[in-house]
């Protein structure tokens, strides 16, 4: 096995030294009647090149070179190079957990680099060095109000990506939190009425997400206003990083989760992405997850630590604030050097060329079908609706090598035939002037047999 | 330095200020194409909502990122550069075909809600690695969803509960060994069940007779790490899950230290009904620093109307598919399905090795554990004479008495060219020193790093300063921890 630095004669001075006879007699403690007899019914052993050919099989029948205007949680954005070329160094790569500081530094300053860039695009004042990803990251805030406020339900707006909602769901349901749910009204915004009313003595928090799931940008003033005025927090998610680059944070909200896919982070069919959690800094000592402080050496010089370790599991055991232990540290070195890379004006155009081209594409839709939620900006996504089912659109995209919207009726089947389109720097002109003109087609072709059964029926 | 090492030395490591402390307005490391749709007035569409300033984000060029980082990432210690003795982390080889796998673009560009129709690659990999892990777990279902390990583990005791509750008597406890990780308690109690602790016998291993007395009805799980922390199988394995089973109650078993038994023993065989699998430990995904990770959760067919949405499965048409049609199921864990890009490596990984590689894998990892334990019992003190498996737990005892504790001659290691091995873990221990070398390591490697250890004894007679303030070859030294939690510095500011 090629991974395997042994000999068959180092083994032998190996097992003579220990004094057995052979291997087996390492595993005597392991009762003989659980002991496997026999290969496992794995596939046999492969070379390299087979291995590498079966995953491009696999990645053929994955489809690709296809236009995306898929978004929910996931963008596709460029990735520049450097990242890759960095991150595969195997310093970064193969290195553990930072906690012998000593020989740790260059994870532990690039990751208090990382909070710090997080915590200037947030408006926070300090951010942690990761979560699993977007969706638990919101969940985890939101238990970190709970223990702040001592209160026990939240107040979740529908416009938060649902699968969010689902994890958050299920997290509550064992902490015994009750979950309220927040409409949307005509704009895509959270129904700030509904919300009023939802909000009891007992609510923790609110979550919004912020652009929501539809690409809407809510307006969080508002939000922070109602939820601060009756004794809750504010939990706002940002599922799409890039919006940071040209929206105002939502410096009003008390914890912001976010999911940082967006910043140099493949889409890699939905993971590893990387979560994070920011807040301000009366709120740290109850914030989940691995935390890098700047401290000194005994000589004076600057460097790193792991620090507040007291609320983390392997020091508090059942009284942690959170049981998580592996975050997505590389990840967040991605992110990293994305927004190294881009930097204090670079974010800014490529937000704007997001912000361009979804303008552009929901013009172009609006020209023959229904964009809804009007009156409230947007980000990089839109919901158009349709006269026809949206997968039998994306089914005939797909034959022109494009991927259409997300269908909604899953998730929100109140809004009919919608689809979310999403947009980003990587959507050209052309790709979206073709998938405008097959929604026109189809708008077309529904009108008149519309017409030619209304006229069937008048004669 | 008493004893010249014969795998370190010093060499030059350049001094790297932080990235925004090169930043100066005008330097750029990026470059857009030209917007081929119309400019938009971004006051127009936002308002008040407009950005004007992002802070105090950095302004820097390509080459001045690459040498930053490349600087950074110098000052690490990696499995690259060596041995990694970490017990119960289990660093081994990130094998570098899993990273070009992982990057072909129809898998590393794969959005989560394409069409199933071309996601058939990305699911055949989740299938066919899902398919793997089983039969080497003996298990009959599985999720990949979990995150991390711990996240496998708040995803197994959600099964744990949901499955009591459909049962209509909720239970209130889980026990827990007094060498368990500390992932355990904490996961217990955020899924809401109360911690017992469950003490260890003499020989290290689950105290039989106290695990009889505690079981009953309130008990939901024991949650067993097997082997566990000191590197020792749990003979009575069968009788803990006749007591558990016998009163209602599931055997739930933390994976962490799998890389002692693949090929060699299965958890499904010996009465394991829930268990969680790190695939960034036993299965070679990279650790990365601290993840990401991934925490497939294995069980018994008696969970299987609980697992997470959604579930994979298999078509009446030969295609796959994902079914989120599961009324009794304990609900999402995570967006979309996982860490996916290490489910590539981890099936990659086990493709590289098949049944043969696998089965030796387990051998050299449980032979390298026996020669360190060979090797330093003697010069260290081995508080369990029990059999060792893949790790093996010494203590301080003897260095103690010289003032010399576990972390000091954890942090000498560095100088000799070694990571330190974990320190003060598990916690039945007192100056616990607790050393996993993995299958990775050469006799060359192992015998460099027992010369290392027995010479770090031997100064610890001779002049225990030198132990007591190491490391002495690193940039940075003995940092203050203390200092950086009372008065926590979490970000860079400029100066003002």
């Amino acid at each position: 096995m090629r991974y395997l630095p042994k000999s068959p004669t180092d083994r032998e001075a190996m097992l003579k030294a220990i004094g057995a006879k052979s291997i087996d007699d390492l595993f005597a403690p392991i009762p003989a009647e659980y002991r496997l007899n026999r290969d496992l019914k794995v596939p046999r052993q492969m070379a390299e090149s087979e291995i590498v050919d079966w995953f491009r099989e696999r990645s053929r029948e994955n489809g690709d070179g296809q236009a995306i205007f898929l978004g929910a949680g996931a963008y596709y954005h460029y990735r520049p190079v450097i990242i890759d070329s960095l991150i595969l160094r195997g310093e970064f790569l193969t290195a553990y957990t930072p906690y012998q500081a000593e020989i740790s530094q260059g994870t532990l300053q690039s990751i208090f680099e990382f909070q710090t860039m997080i915590s200037e695009l947030t408006g926070m004042e300090v951010a942690n060095a990761s979560m699993y990803d977007g969706s638990t990251a919101a969940a985890e805030a939101v238990m970190m109000a709970v223990r702040l406020t001592g209160r026990r339900s939240v107040a979740v707006a529908r416009s938060v990506h649902p699968e969010y909602r689902e994890v958050l769901a299920t997290y509550a349901f064992h902490q015994g939190m009750p979950l309220a749910t927040v409409p949307f009204t005509e704009n895509g915004r959270l129904d700030l009425k509904a919300l009023e009313s939802a909000i009891t003595s007992d609510t923790a928090c609110v979550l919004v997400q912020s652009p929501n799931f539809f690409g809407t940008i809510e307006d969080v003033e508002a939000v922070a206003e109602i939820a601060h005025r009756k004794g809750a927090m504010l939990v706002v998610s940002i599922a799409e990083a890039i919006s940071l680059g040209i929206i105002e944070p939502p410096r009003s909200a008390d914890v912001i989760a976010m999911e940082a896919q967006s910043f140099g982070v493949p889409l890699g069919f939905g993971g590893p992405y990387c979560g994070v959690i920011a807040t301000h800094e009366q709120y740290v000592r109850q914030m989940p997850g691995r935390l890098v402080g700047q401290t000194t050496d005994r000589s004076g010089k600057r460097g790193f630590v792991l620090t507040l370790a007291t609320r983390e599991q392997h020091i508090r055991r059942e009284k942690a604030t959170s049981n998580i232990c592996t975050n997505q540290a590389l990840i967040a070195l991605m992110a990293n050097i994305f927004m190294t890379v881009y930097g204090k004006i670079g974010l800014k155009e490529l937000a704007r060329q997001n912000l361009a081209k979804t303008a552009y594409a929901a013009q172009q839709f609006g020209k023959h079908a229904r964009v809804l939620f009007p009156g409230a900006p947007r980000f990089n996504e839109f919901v158009v609706q349709t006269s026809e089912d949206p997968y039998a659109i994306n089914s005939r995209l797909l034959g022109h090598k494009i991927v259409g919207g997300l269908p909604l009726k899953k998730f929100y089947p109140e809004l009919g035939n919608a689809a979310l389109w999403c947009c980003t720097e990587l959507s050209t002109r052309s790709a979206i002037d073709t998938a405008a003109g097959l929604v026109a087609e189809s708008e077309r072709s529904v009108r008149s047999a519309r017409e030619e059964t209304a006229e069937e029926v008048a004669r | 330095m008493k004893h010249m090492t014969r795998k370190a030395t010093r060499h030059v490591s350049q001094n790297e200020g932080l990235i925004f402390e090169k930043s100066s307005p005008g330097k750029a490391a990026w470059k857009l194409p030209p917007l081929d749709v119309p400019e938009v007035d971004t006051n127009e569409l936002l308002g008040p909502l407009e950005r004007k300033h992002l802070g105090n984000m950095p302004e820097v060029s390509e080459i001045e990122i690459i040498r930053h980082f490349t600087r950074l990432s110098t000052w690490n210690y990696a499995i690259d550069l060596g041995m990694y003795p970490l017990g119960s982390c289990t660093m081994k080889y990130n094998p570098r075909v899993n990273e070009v796998v992982s990057r072909l673009d129809g898998l590393a560009n794969g959005h989560p809600y394409q069409p199933e129709k071309i996601s058939q690659g990305a699911l055949r990999i989740i299938k066919t690695l899902s398919d793997c892990l089983l039969e080497i777990t003996g298990m009959d279902e599985i999720t990949l969803q979990p995150a991390a390990g711990a996240h496998g583990e708040l995803t197994g005791l959600l099964l744990v509960r949901a499955y009591h509750d459909s049962k209509g008597v909720p239970r209130k406890k889980v026990l827990i060994p007094d060498s368990a990780h500390g992932t355990n308690p904490a996961t217990a109690a955020t899924v809401g069940y109360a911690v017992e602790n469950l003490k260890s016998n003499a020989s290290g291993m689950v105290d039989i007779a106290a695990l009889e007395a505690q079981m009953n009805e309130e008990v939901a799980a024991l949650m067993l790490t097997n082997p566990n922390t000191l590197g020792i199988f749990e003979q009575e394995i069968h009788k803990i899950a006749d007591i558990l089973h016998a009163k209602g109650g599931l055997l739930y078993m933390d994976g962490a230290n799998m890389n002692a038994l693949v090929g060699k023993v299965r958890p499904g065989d010996f009465g394991v009904d829930v268990m969680h699998l790190n695939l960034h430990k036993t299965f070679s995904t990279p650790h990365g620093g601290g993840g990401p990770g991934s925490g497939p959760v294995a069980i018994k067919k008696v969970l299987e109307p609980f697992l997470p949405t959604p579930v994979l499965i298999s078509k009446p048409d030969g295609t796959l598919g994902f079914d989120y049609d599961r009324p009794q199921s304990v609900g999402r864990v995570r967006a979309f399905y996982g860490n996916f890009g290490m489910f590539v490596r981890a099936l990659a990984y086990i493709l590289a090795n098949g049944p043969d590689g696998l089965r030796q894998t387990t051998e050299d990892a449980v032979l390298n554990a026996n020669y360190i334990r060979n090797g330093l019992e003697g010069p260290y003190d081995l508080p369990y004479a029990s059999a060792s498996m893949h790790e093996v737990v010494f203590s301080d005892k003897l260095q103690a008495k010289k003032g010399v504790r576990t972390m000091d001659i954890a942090k000498r290691l560095i100088d000799y060219g070694f990571h330190p091995y974990t320190t003060a873990f598990p916690l039945i221990v007192p100056g616990a020193l607790m050393i996993e070398p993995t299958e990775s390591e050469s006799k060359e490697e192992l015998d460099l790093f027992v010369e290392a250890m027995k010479a770090i004894a031997e100064e610890v007679e001779d002049d225990a300063e030198i132990v007591r303030t190491a490391p002495h070859s690193t940039r940075v030294a003995r940092l203050d921890e203390t200092a950086a939690a009372r008065r926590p510095v979490l970000r860079w500011k400029p100066e003002a």
